[in-house]
């Protein structure tokens, strides 16, 4: 049975195990530095389908399917489905329970969904509660677009701190024994507001949260940044990286050497208009289709998430976040 | 030293000097060359309707208007004028260009919600405010003009 240690922190008893996962993703991000590891990429953004919402689902189901594959399970086996999403209602996340049948636990973490179902599949698995549990997570730079900003047509000008909402989804299979990366530890995190109001700079609005994890978790386990291969975080992208460093650095840890941002990985220079991607299936993508396929012992995943909506920014409210952390060992 | 987790106003200030400045010579000079472009071939086609199509010049403004609109549109629905907005920034927002993309833009978008809950109610999600604000200084401008 898992534990608690520190303040936030939860110490997993039999490492559950990462037996299968799958990530795929649309054209642009295929293009990257991360399209070689992909299970599939999608030629366009339709994706086939009538509307992008429904493409959107298309690719989870996609996931989870290849992941399932991957762990030599089928949909009949699911013992709990965890998935979020960034739309509404996170639509993408429900309409494909519906569709798996599997039992499900809708979660929101914005874009640290990817970790925050980790930690419920983890424990979940670790109770004894269930043998396999399936996490998802998606984005899609359309439905994304038009819920946050502007129709996707609209020519509008973006600044240099702007992110591009990632299109892909990421599905992984956990479970209490097999092959496969474990899951070590996890760092909860607190939900942080530093007065950003920018919803266009997200990487400054999100960088408390992160360092606030990374703290907390080196707080709480006695570790220091050089006990892991590599700190990663979700998608804080150029400018929220570098506000972590510097944050780290006045707290007495130095990021400078392992640490990277998944915002800033998952596109190559040329592909890159402004500070990096963004978007739930961003750190989702980068950590299980790149990291996961590296030579690293021990990696720290800390997604990151904003958890304002249009009507809380058009309101005047600041831009609070949150960022969870998951200990991996290969 | 101090922690800047609990402390907004020296966080902010972080992430203010941490914030890249806009390209802003670029952009100016792309608006301008842009923007002035859009105006140079709105004369041509406002010359074009004076000289082949008879129209006085005082009229010529009308139908010239609805040209550069409907290229705008066209564009829109094509899918290239946001690449291009996205460089020329306000040298294609000012125009009525930016006007025309705005409305086709959010028609588009919202197409897949039907015509009444979509393109009907939502076509103007944008320029609404243009429209609302700019009667609204028509009338105050028309009131004090009648006043004087």
């Amino acid at each position: 049975m898992a534990t608690k240690k520190g303040k936030q922190t939860i110490v997993f008893a039999v490492k559950p195990v990462i037996i299968g996962y799958s990530t795929v993703a649309g054209p642009k991000e295929g293009q990257g530095p991360v399209g070689p590891y992909f299970d599939k990429i999608y030629p366009d953004l339709a994706m086939g389908q009538k509307s992008f919402e429904k493409a959107e689902r298309q690719m989870m189901l996609n996931a989870i399917d290849t992941a399932l594959e991957k762990a030599s399970l089928s949909r009949s086996n699911i013992d709990y489905f965890v998935a979020g999403d960034l739309l509404n209602q996170i639509i993408s996340s429900g309409f494909s329970a519906l569709e798996l049948g599997a039992p499900f636990l809708g979660i929101y973490g914005a874009c640290s969904s990817f970790c925050e179902g980790l930690i419920f599949a983890g424990v979940l698995v670790d109770s004894g509660a269930a043998q396999a549990v399936i996490t998802a997570t998606s984005s899609h730079n359309n439905t994304a677009e038009r819920q946050y900003r502007y129709p996707i047509e609209y020519g509008a000008q973006l600044p240099p701190w702007s992110q591009h909402t990632v299109t892909g989804a990421a599905a992984t299979a956990v479970a209490v024994r097999g092959l496969g990366p474990r899951l070590e530890l996890a760092t909860v995190g607190k939900v942080m507001d530093l007065g950003i109001k920018d919803p266009l700079n997200m990487g400054a609005a999100m960088a408390p949260a992160a360092a606030d994890t990374i703290f907390t978790h080196m707080e709480d386990t006695g570790r220091n940044p050089g006990d892991y291969d590599l700190i990663v975080t979700g998608d804080l992208g150029k400018i929220g990286r570098e506000i972590v460093v510097e944050l780290a650095q006045r707290q007495g840890f130095d990021l400078s050497g392992n640490y990277r941002d998944c915002g800033e990985l998952i596109y190559s220079k040329e592909q890159l208009e402004n500070a990096g991607g963004s978007g739930c299936a961003c750190s989702a993508l980068v950590t299980l289709g790149m990291l996961f396929n590296q030579n690293y012992k021990r990696i720290l995943v800390v997604a990151t998430g904003a958890l304002h909506s249009p009507t809380s920014y058009q309101q005047g409210e600041n831009i609070p976040a949150i960022a969870h952390a998951i200990s991996i060992e290969f | 030293m101090k922690d800047l987790l609990k402390d907004p106003a020296a966080y902010q200030a972080l992430a203010n000097e941490k914030k890249p400045k806009p390209r802003l010579a670029k952009n100016l000079t792309m608006a301008f060359l842009v923007g002035g472009g859009i105006c140079t071939l709105g004369q041509l086609i406002q010359n074009i309707y004076i000289k082949f199509f008879n129209f006085p010049p005082e009229r010529a403004g009308d139908p010239t208007t609805t040209t550069v609109i409907f290229i705008s549109g066209l564009l829109t629905a094509l899918g290239v004028f946001d690449k291009i907005a996205r460089h020329a920034g306000a040298g294609t927002a000012v125009p009525v260009t930016g006007f025309a993309n705005s409305i086709v833009s959010a028609a588009l978008e919202f197409k897949r919600e039907g015509f009444v809950l979509g393109v009907g109610s939502k076509m103007f999600i944008l320029a609404g405010s243009v429209i609302v604000f700019g009667v609204v200084t028509a009338f105050v401008v028309g009131l004090i003009s009648a006043l004087l």
